[in-house]
């Protein structure tokens, strides 16, 4: 047990911890914000994907003690009221189903976006492939991604209607 | 499912009350009534029968209660959608609640499986919304002393046509509620839906976007503690002993409890280490020592089971169906090919590992939960617990995924439990080791093919023998092995291909491991051996694959309908360059009817890349064509990811795999481009959505494949980079 500092989305947390306790556990049980989910424990799926200093970061299976002191932030950072870019890109193209992998989604394509503005399909494939989505919307998520770079996507879901 | 032909029988009613003032409209279950009868609550007793899905305040909020999961299929939209098209709101201007499992309504509607949660609700969820809406608009004609064909209601108000005035529902509420119901509600013409048919964004996916939408594994409750189970990774085995003194040291770990996993009529023995934070638990369960018996079932490996299933699609087994004479038919056959085709043991894995946090208080126990059904989790656990059902109380939370796996109540009733034996509430989470390993699993089949053709190249002759070991035989307390396991041969004899002489048939194999339904069920494996082998036999017959299905389809007949279809929008006639190949493939089953068209190509590496699908799903009537889109390419990823990664094996009574390194999943480089077109002329049928997009994936694939490269894949899962 040891006190780390962690800055989540901007707030300093002082908590009393295992140094061993992946971060994960931290953020979701001990600070209390549950965006971040828990797939696998091995950094095989995404689903708890932070970014440490803007790295997109596994936080499962990192410990604590590796957060002390850096800049986290969570799906719950991105923006105030859910309307960062990427976010509006996933809801104009209905991206989640289960939407329980999502956030880890997001996490990945906010810092894919912020590192290249303007990504291929072949960029989207690499940023994106540690990212598993069991309902397969992995071709909405490709949409979703070109439209937030600003780049013409052949259709808007919800536009084509009927 | 029994359950699913038990929805369909169901009979409804609706019936109107005042609950405090608020308008509550819903449907109940009287035995004496029919469908569509509507009862006046006034003088009734209500009882445990009555079932509001409608309820309107004074101040005007609507709230509408959707009994079924959301799992990602996408219900929490078009379950209430169907309210809110007859009662004239939108759904921005109510508050969707899922069902608790309480007793008001229907057991079957708060289950969800078997892509049937629009079709059974169409009619009767709109009903409900017609019937409160006419007795909204007859409230506000009497408060105007106006008639009634002066009003009428449109976005939460009644207006009066000739004034211009307009009154709230919440302003009607109190008045409507004492109202009569009325007997038929007049239900919307189609061609005025404001709501169903058209592209509708889901109201779940701005909370799902920002990280807000609670799970099951979301759930907080003051003065919980974790729970994480040891069980023995042989299926089976017994607890001997064990050793929790090292358990004990972890700091945070409070206690040791035994545990019981109750699959239906197997069960599995635990022991669940409890503790202040869930890295403690885990943790602690390392530190166990226990010493189990595993009753000779460590001799268990795949390798002996497939050979024996191969042994036994040597015997006759069980007729299942019979057209003409199949032995004569075959005898006779100017040609005849045989196949054997085989598929594998595979995980459901959503991405939310299975978990439940309960609450043992005073004889009653609350649960969190994310289930496929609030009636099947209250039922379990008041049943392992021996209390009454009125005693649990099961709080449904959004599902992160569900395909099957979320209908048995193992996990839940373990969380149950333990939360009983340490009188706190407490979060069971099952680890990605757990879900994978441990089941329940879908169930392999292996199909035994016979086709004959005519000196002409007809098909004059056909076998499909099913062997494997059945769902129900796992979970039934009683199987009769005497009698062909019509869910093991899901959709086999009811393809309508015009053959003369067929001869299905079951071939029932025994096993301990515990099984279960897997999105699309038994449809998932079973159209993989047959759509392949039509394949087969045109191939034998010298035929074009297309053209060899609809040469077999001169009856009307929906498969034609999305054949005929596909070979349009995927342009089958026109040739691809070289080095691509396309496969089609249909399926018609208990769920609905999709088919796919599959483009490959070759990679310089030798590799095989699936390029695109095109794919044709009839609906007859469709309630969200862009969510019907999202299920059909999220099913032909799931279809592909059994079709082509892991499965699971079995060596010395072990899974093999355990977590997403070795039982791999689709990716996004992996995911082909996919082209959905929706057949719905509006009929009066309303075809499965959920299910329909997996079945035809992996034959239309693998008749690209041979399309491709000559090779015919007789054996699931195949490696795209290996052909």
């Amino acid at each position: 047990m040891a006190d780390h500092t962690l800055i989540i989305n901007g707030q300093s947390h002082t908590v009393d911890i295992d140094s061993q306790m992946p971060l994960l556990w931290v953020i979701r049980d001990v600070i209390g914000l549950k965006g971040t989910k828990f797939g696998c424990g091995i950094a095989q799926c995404g689903a708890c994907t932070i970014h440490l200093d803007g790295d997109p970061t596994r936080s499962c299976s990192i410990p604590v003690s590796i957060a002390d002191g850096k800049k986290i932030t969570t799906i719950e950072g991105i923006s105030e009221t859910g309307d960062h870019p990427v976010q509006k890109a996933w809801t104009d193209q209905q991206v989640p189903q289960c939407g329980y992998c999502q956030s880890g989604q997001i996490m990945s394509a906010v810092a894919l976006l912020a590192k290249n503005p303007n990504p291929s399909d072949a960029d989207i494939d690499v940023a994106m492939s540690g990212n598993i989505c069991r309902c397969g919307t992995y071709q909405r998520i490709r949409k979703a991604i070109h439209q937030a770079a600003g780049q013409t996507i052949r259709q808007n879901n919800l536009a084509e209607a009927k | 499912m029994e359950e699913k032909t038990k929805i369909n029988r169901r009979k409804f009613i609706t019936i109107s009350g005042i609950a405090g003032g608020a308008l509550v409209l819903g449907y109940a279950l009287l035995k004496e009534t029919k469908l569509g009868e509507l009862v006046n609550m006034s003088g009734v007793d209500a009882g445990s029968e009555f079932t509001p899905y409608i309820i309107i305040d004074r101040s005007g909020k609507i709230t509408l209660m959707n009994p079924k999961a959301e799992m990602g299929q996408g219900t929490y939209q078009s379950v209430p959608a169907l309210i809110a098209e007859e009662l004239e709101v939108s759904l921005d201007q109510v508050t969707v609640k899922l069902t608790s499992g309480e007793a008001k309504f229907p057991d079957d509607q708060q289950m969800t499986g078997g892509s049937s949660s629009v079709n059974t609700n169409y009619l009767p969820l709109r009903t409900a919304g017609a019937a409160a809406k006419e007795m909204l608009v007859k409230a506000a004609s009497e408060k105007w002393g106006a008639p009634v064909t002066e009003c009428y209601a449109a976005n939460a108000m009644v207006h009066h046509k000739p004034s211009g005035k307009s009154i709230s529902y919440g302003d009607l509420a109190e008045r409507a509620s004492k109202l009569p119901v009325p007997k038929k509600p007049a239900l919307k013409d189609p061609k005025d839906f404001r709501i169903l048919g058209k592209s509708s964004p889901r109201n779940d996916i701005p909370l799902k976007v920002k990280g807000k939408a609670v799970f099951g594994i979301d759930a907080d409750v003051p003065g919980m503690v974790y729970a994480s189970i040891e069980r023995c990774p042989v299926l089976g085995s017994k607890l001997v002993s064990f050793d929790d003194s090292d358990t004990l040291k972890i700091k945070g770990v409070t206690q040791v409890v035994k545990t019981d996993r109750i699959f239906f009529k197997n069960h599995y023995m635990g022991l669940a280490v409890i503790a202040e934070n869930y890295w403690a638990a885990l943790q602690g369960r390392k530190a166990l020592k226990v010493t189990w018996d595993n009753q000779g079932l460590d001799k268990f490996n795949s390798k002996d089971y497939e050979q024996s299933l191969r042994e036994l699609s040597k015997t006759e087994g069980l007729t299942a169906h019979k057209d003409g004479d199949f032995d004569s038919g075959y005898a006779n056959a100017a040609k005849k090919i045989e196949a054997l085709y085989e598929t594998p043991f595979v995980s459901h894995s959503p991405m939310e590992p299975m978990n439940c946090t309960a609450e043992w208080k005073d004889g009653k126990i609350e649960v969190w939960v994310s289930s496929q059904g609030a009636a099947w989790t209250r039922d379990e656990i008041a049943k392992a617990l021996s209390i009454p059902k009125e005693n649990v109380k099961v709080n449904m939370l959004f599902s992160g995924g569900g395909f099957g796996r979320r209908i048995s109540q193992d996990f839940a009733v373990e969380a149950a439990s333990i939360a009983k034996a340490i009188n706190k509430p407490v979060k069971l989470i099952w680890t990605r080791e757990d879900d994978t390993s441990l089941g329940p699993f879908r169930p392999p089949t292996f199909s035994a093919m016979k086709g004959g053709l005519s000196g002409d190249g007809k098909a004059v002759a056909f076998q499909h023998k099913v062997v494997s070991p059945s769902i129900n035989a796992t979970i039934m307390d009683k199987f009769d092995k005497s009698k062909v396991d019509e869910d093991m041969v899901e959709g086999i004899s009811i393809q309508p291909y015009e053959i003369p002489n067929v001869r299905n048939a079951y071939v029932y194999s025994e096993i301990h491991l515990p099984l279960t339904w897997w999105r699309s069920v038994t449809a998932s494996t079973v159209s993989f051996a047959h759509e392949s082998f039509i394949d087969e036999m045109a191939v034998a017959a010298g035929k074009d694959p297309m053209a060899f299905r609809l040469g077999m389809l001169n009856k009307p007949s929906d498969s034609k309908k999305v054949l005929m279809k596909l070979k349009e929008v995927s342009h089958w006639d026109t040739p691809l360059p070289a080095g691509k190949a396309r496969g089609v493939a249909q399926w018609n089953f208990f769920a609905g009817l999709c088919g796919h068209v599959v483009e490959v190509s070759r990679r310089k590496d030798n590799s095989v890349k699936v390029d695109k699908v095109y794919s044709v799903i009839d609906l007859g009537t469709v309630v969200n064509p862009d969510n019907v889109r999202s299920q059909v390419e999220g099913g032909i990823a799931m279809a592909l990811t059994a079709a082509t990664k892991d499965a699971i094996t079995f060596e010395n009574g072990k899974a093999v795999q355990s977590n997403f390194h070795n039982n791999r999943m689709l990716r996004i480089d992996e995911m082909p481009e996919i082209e959905v077109h929706i057949l719905a002329d509006g009929g009066p049928v309303i075809k499965g959505v959920g299910e329909p997009g997996l079945p035809p994936l992996a034959p239309a694939l693998c008749n690209a494949v041979f399309a491709l490269t000559g090779k015919r894949v007789r054996k699931l899962p195949f490696d795209l980079n290996n052909v």
